[in-house]
């Protein structure tokens, strides 16, 4: 019955009519491919549950001790209470900025230089599967980013701000697609994210698998393509307005299950 | 990155701790951690330069409302200021090519940092992502209103007549400068922003006033 589930899906997925149209059997061609992979999404989950244990970089250690906010080692619930504050590093971190620090501290591998790495390229890549293992394992459960602690309050405020921030040759904000229900840009539904999108949709949805491109995007990625085509310049990876924006959302999203790592078009 | 990141987190601990040691917490700052946080996050690519983060008055003032309404002495200044920067065509002709004015609304690229260049030729019109404007194309946005039929259901027969003026004048001010008219209008303001080319305005006022264009057929 699952499977039958996902196929369907897939199918409606893979024949969705798009901005850029594409011809039934194109489409079909997509989606027998798919089902030949079965589901994608699961490849990268399945990778990044091996690069969590694997002994990699200068220091030769897995990720098996990473604190992702509920205790060394501890995965399951961490995704859908991120971004939060953590004390060792004195700031609210995402679960792609902190896999960095996790990255840095316990493997030895040089947290900028990933972050200069552009998408989908070595560690790049290997943080895409590994966001994928970490949502999996809240995968039903509900958002619940904690709010407590002055810093997260304080990225709460200013991800607001950003969010509804109007600039750039377009004067584009965030908010003009995502302020308001149901609104498209063509066929593309928006979610508003102004409040709670509702169970997995919007921020309790990515990472995903986009059927599109083949690819596993995190939310980073994700902001990283808003932001370009808001006609903004570029927003660093993992950068504070990023997280900022996280925060945002994530709170706005309180009370919604995750689905993470969805399937999108 | 981690440079940035402890200066911005010394910014963060300050603002938190003046909140802190005030005898009434004063709210901190958000505005300005945001001005820092922004400055330190972003960088230039390709043609998206920096400098496209600064705003002016009227993207200030509608991003702090927030998405309400603002008052109507704020707005109305916004609007007036940016029907200044309105520049009617050099010739006094409004009406160019709908089939090119379609061909430009279905395009919606343009501006991005993956785009090699900000010429005119390089830019699209966007209209379709957001506005429905023919029968036939079906994927349309509809963040903007529907313009299917603006001409016909605004009863302009001819473009060029005396009567057609009021309605040519204002699509030509909306398309220029979309905050002369709605001081936080979602739309950008493709004359005065430099998106497209007096040409290539007056092909989307063709498509939309243009009795023989889709948009009215």
């Amino acid at each position: 019955m699952k499977r039958l589930l996902i196929t369907s899906f897939l199918l409606a997925a893979a024949l969705g009519v798009s901005a850029q149209p594409k011809t039934t059997s194109e489409g079909i061609a997509e989606y027998r491919k798919m089902l030949a992979d079965g589901n994608p999404a699961e490849l990268f989950e399945a990778k990044g549950e091996e690069l969590w244990k694997t002994r990699r970089g200068p220091k030769n250690a897995s990720l098996e001790q990473c604190d992702l906010g509920q205790g060394p080692g501890k995965v399951k619930g961490a995704f859908v209470q991120l971004p939060r504050y953590f004390a060792d590093t004195n700031r609210v971190q995402d679960l792609e900025s902190r896999l960095l620090t996790c990255m840095q501290n316990l493997q030895g591998f040089d947290a900028a230089v990933i972050a200069k790495t552009p998408f989908g390229r070595d560690e790049q890549n290997n943080i895409e599967s590994l966001v994928a293992f970490i949502s999996t394992e809240s995968r039903g459960m509900k958002m619940n980013l904690p709010t407590a602690h002055p810093q997260e309050k304080a990225m709460y405020e200013v991800g607001k701000r950003a969010f509804f921030y109007r600039a750039g040759p377009y004067d584009f904000s965030c908010a003009t697609c995502h302020g308001e229900d149901g609104k498209r840009i063509r066929l593309q539904d928006l979610p508003d994210l102004t409040g709670n999108p509702g169970d997995g949709v919007g921020f309790a949805a990515w990472p995903a698998y986009r059927v599109g491109n083949g690819q596993l995007w995190g939310m980073q990625r994700r902001l990283n393509d808003c932001f370009r085509q808001q006609r903004f310049p570029y927003p660093g990876y993992a950068s504070d307005l990023t997280i900022a924006l996280g925060s945002y959302m994530g709170i706005n999203a309180k009370g919604a299950e995750s689905i993470a790592p969805a399937i999108k078009r | 990155m981690n440079r940035k990141h402890m200066k911005l987190g010394a910014v963060m601990v300050a603002a938190l701790a003046l909140a802190g040691c005030a005898a009434v917490a004063p709210t901190p700052d958000y505005d300005a951690m945001l001005q820092s946080m922004m400055k330190a996050s972003f960088r230039d690519q390709g043609i998206a330069k920096v400098d496209r983060l600064q705003q002016d008055a009227a993207n200030a003032q509608c991003s702090q409302a927030q998405g309400k309404d603002l008052p109507d002495a704020t707005a109305k200044a916004i609007e007036s200021a940016n029907l200044k920067t309105v520049k009617l065509p050099s010739d006094g002709k409004f009406i160019g090519d709908w089939k090119l004015g379609q061909k430009l609304a279905q395009d919606g690229g343009g501006m991005t940092w993956t785009d090699k260049s900000t010429d005119y030729s390089q830019n699209g019109g966007n209209c379709y992502n957001c506005h429905q404007l023919s029968k036939a194309e079906l994927s349309f946005g509809t963040i903007g209103p529907s313009l299917y039929r603006y001409g016909a259901n605004r009863g302009v027969t001819d473009p060029q007549s005396p009567t057609a003026k009021p309605i040519v004048e204002y699509a030509w001010n909306k398309l220029n400068n979309s905050k002369a008219t709605n001081a936080c209008s979602d739309m950008p303001r493709f004359g005065q922003a430099g998106l497209l080319s007096e040409a290539q305005l007056k092909d989307l006022m063709a498509l939309l006033l243009d009795p023989e264009s889709v948009v009215n057929r």
